[in-house]
């Protein structure tokens, strides 16, 4: 048996239908059709009336789904690619984000987002939007890296009183797999060790985990140990972890596949620069995508994004400082 | 299809005397309110701004007064102060709002009409219009979810500029396809802030939208108090009857500024001499005393009462504490333990 990242998201949310009366699903195709990515296939047979097509108006689901959730219900949003979660960026960051604050009541919702590139996607399927909503205060931001994790994080946030959104990242769909979920999960708001190591750190979550695994395991090879840190969630951004590691290691490099201006790398950097100057043996560095849209050909997405070796030349750029 | 005549009679039993009676109180209460709030913001005594809804009262608490308090939702726009006072919204929820009361409903975190009390169905709006369309509709999907529905109305406004949003837009076509028992009041009070509604929209008559949508849609001179009862009414009826959502569009015209800010000095003389100019009070008043519903004599107490209900709330917000930036928690997540 292999379970798939998909998988764990399609499995948490059936095991929420069907724990929770107060849980619903509501986006574009996946009702009858199951989801453009089969997230939510099946699941209209077996829960009827609680999964719900949408039309195409993604600021009138999180409205919806922002009032739905004021009056008890637990709604997870599917949109389609959180390319298009552009047009519920209002909902989600004015809304949902100051609605607590504002008036004490919370906004138990989910809005999942598939996100980042996989090849011939193109600038408009392919982005990574976790900095836009991290950014605004209210939200908590998920980025699941492994299986267990896109299952258990998926569940918690659903389970959590604040608005969620939930950046899972369509290249691990289908390849990611593992035998079985994980009965003992970490909880949302820590960070793991995905790779010990002891001379550098890499802190890095989604997808580009794997990645910065396949860099390190090549430079293993040369004798130097990279440690790797999903942070799972980056708001709330676990510190404590990445500046355990950094104290371990003196060495920080910052990985994430989003955009470079600002963000979630920015972030980290300057929390460790700010919390840990003095753990460090020499300036951090940060590794993101290029500063373009998104590239359609196959050859230009490899190159855009940060690859093993890529992130291999950065982390010997770190190494020699 | 409905689309009423200029002039209305008033054919259905259930507008009786005392809704009449009390919708024109509500107006007269909102309007003394406003005043009030309106002198405040000019003494200083209020920062930010203050956003009156002058001459869409009879529109607005046609709306307040025709919804079941006990268990409908509303969720008003800027101009709703009558609509609020309507449906329930005590007037000091109004002044400690205005005031930055830290005993209000927003506590000093929010100000003037962003406010509200979500947990008693009455969501508390934010500047983007045209968002609440789709919020109220989960309102009434998580009701209907949970055979909670029982003929419960949604019920929001908004303005002629609202309906340029995309968020009203696929708001109301979400309510439509869910044949949802939402009722959209449109003010088109000619201005949205300055611009005409020549600049703003290119179909003669926002009410010839509903039929896009496919939702009723009704007319109203909203000027006219008597006029608007009955057509709110009958959308409201509809709505809880299961006939699907329901858009009445209110023809008037904004007698303030956007905001006490704004001396709308772009208003031609001509337009507020017109018949849309007209000081929907001032009608209201006058039908109902030339109907019989109300004496003169009691219009007139009626304005002492509201005087003094609008005084001792003013004055208690004034007597409240401020917010204490020093022990504000500020925090925007609810959950223990999640931080930034």
């Amino acid at each position: 048996m292999s379970v798939t990242y998909i998988d764990a998201i399609h499995q948490a949310q059936r095991d929420l239908l069907a724990e929770r009366d107060d849980v619903f699903l509501y986006g574009q195709d996946i009702g009858g059709f199951g989801g453009a990515f089969k997230a939510t296939k099946g699941l209209l047979e077996e829960f009827p009336g609680r999964v719900m097509d949408s039309p195409i108006s993604e600021d009138a689901m999180v409205g919806m789904a922002i009032g739905a959730a004021i009056s008890g219900m637990r709604p997870i949003v599917e949109m389609q690619f959180a390319d298009f979660s552009s047009i519920a960026f209002n909902q989600i960051a004015n809304h949902a984000g100051t609605h607590y604050y504002r008036t004490g009541i919370p906004v138990p919702i989910t809005v999942r987002l598939p996100c980042g590139g996989t090849p011939g996607s193109g600038p408009f399927h392919s982005q990574m939007v976790e900095t836009l909503y991290a950014h605004y205060p209210g939200i908590i931001v998920a980025t699941p890296a492994t299986v267990s994790d896109a299952y258990h994080l998926l569940k918690e946030s659903v389970e959590i009183d604040d608005p969620v959104v939930f950046c899972e990242h369509k290249f691990l769909y289908r390849w990611l797999k593992t035998t079985e979920i994980d009965p003992d999960p970490l909880p949302l708001g820590m960070a793991r060790i995905t790779r010990p190591g002891k001379h550098a750190t890499v802190v890095t979550y989604s997808a580009m985990v794997h990645e910065a695994v396949r860099a390190a395991d090549r430079l293993a090879k040369e004798g130097w140990e990279i440690e790797v840190v999903d942070l799972r969630s980056v708001k709330p951004l676990d510190m404590d972890t990445v500046i355990a590691s950094v104290a371990r290691t003196g060495r920080l490099l910052a990985l994430g596949e989003a955009f470079p201006w600002g963000g979630v790398t920015a972030e980290v950097v300057s929390r460790v620069v700010a919390e840990g100057f003095h753990l460090l043996d020499a300036p951090p560095l940060r590794l993101n995508s290029k500063d373009t849209p998104i590239p359609y050909h196959p050859d230009l997405w490899a190159a855009h994004r940060p690859t093993p070796e890529s992130i291999l030349e950065k982390l010997r750029e770190l190494l020699n400082l | 299809m409905e689309s009423s005549a200029a002039s209305v009679p008033i054919t259905s039993s259930e507008i009786d005397a005392d809704l009449i009676r009390r919708t024109l109180r509500v107006m007269i209460i909102s309007r003394t309110l406003e005043s009030k709030l309106s002198s405040l913001y000019k003494a200083g005594k209020i920062v930010g701004g203050v956003y009156l809804g002058t001459g869409q009262e009879a529109f607005s608490a046609s709306l307040g007064c025709c919804l079941d308090q006990d268990k409908d939702i509303f969720a008003p726009l800027i101009r709703d102060q009558a609509g609020r006072t309507g449906f329930g919204e005590p007037l000091i929820e109004a002044t400690r709002t205005y005031l930055g009361s830290a005993l209000g409903p927003m506590r000093g975190r929010d100000g003037n009409i962003h406010r509200g009390r979500p947990a008693e169905r009455r969501p508390a709006m934010i500047s983007h219009l045209g968002t609440s369309v789709s919020v109220v509709a989960g309102m009434l999907m998580a009701r209907r979810m949970k055979g909670e529905l029982l003929e419960v109305v949604g019920a929001t406004c908004v303005g002629d500029g609202a309906t340029s949003t995309g968020a009203f837009h696929e708001g109301l076509n979400l309510a439509a396809v869910e044949k949802l028992p939402i009722v959209v009041l449109v003010a088109d009070n000619q201005f949205a802030y300055s611009t005409p509604r020549e600049r703003q929209f290119a179909c003669e008559n926002l009410v010839d939208r509903a039929r896009g949508y496919g939702v009723t849609g009704r007319e109203v001179d909203a000027t006219n108090l008597l006029e608007c009862l009955t057509v709110v009414h009958e959308a409201v009826k509809a709505a809880r009857a299961g006939e699907g959502p329901q858009m009445v569009v209110g023809k008037l015209l904004r007698l303030c500024g956007h905001g006490e800010h704004d001396d709308a000095s772009y208003v031609a003389p001509e337009l507020k001499d017109s018949k849309l100019g007209r000081d929907c009070l001032e009608i209201g008043i006058q039908q109902v005393v030339e109907e019989g519903l109300a004496t003169a004599d009691e219009v007139e107490l009626w304005k002492k009462e509201a005087a003094e209900e609008v005084q001792e709330a003013v004055a208690n917000a004034q007597t409240d504490p401020g917010p204490d930036p020093y022990r504000d928690d500020w925090r925007a997540f609810s959950s223990k333990g999640i931080n930034s």
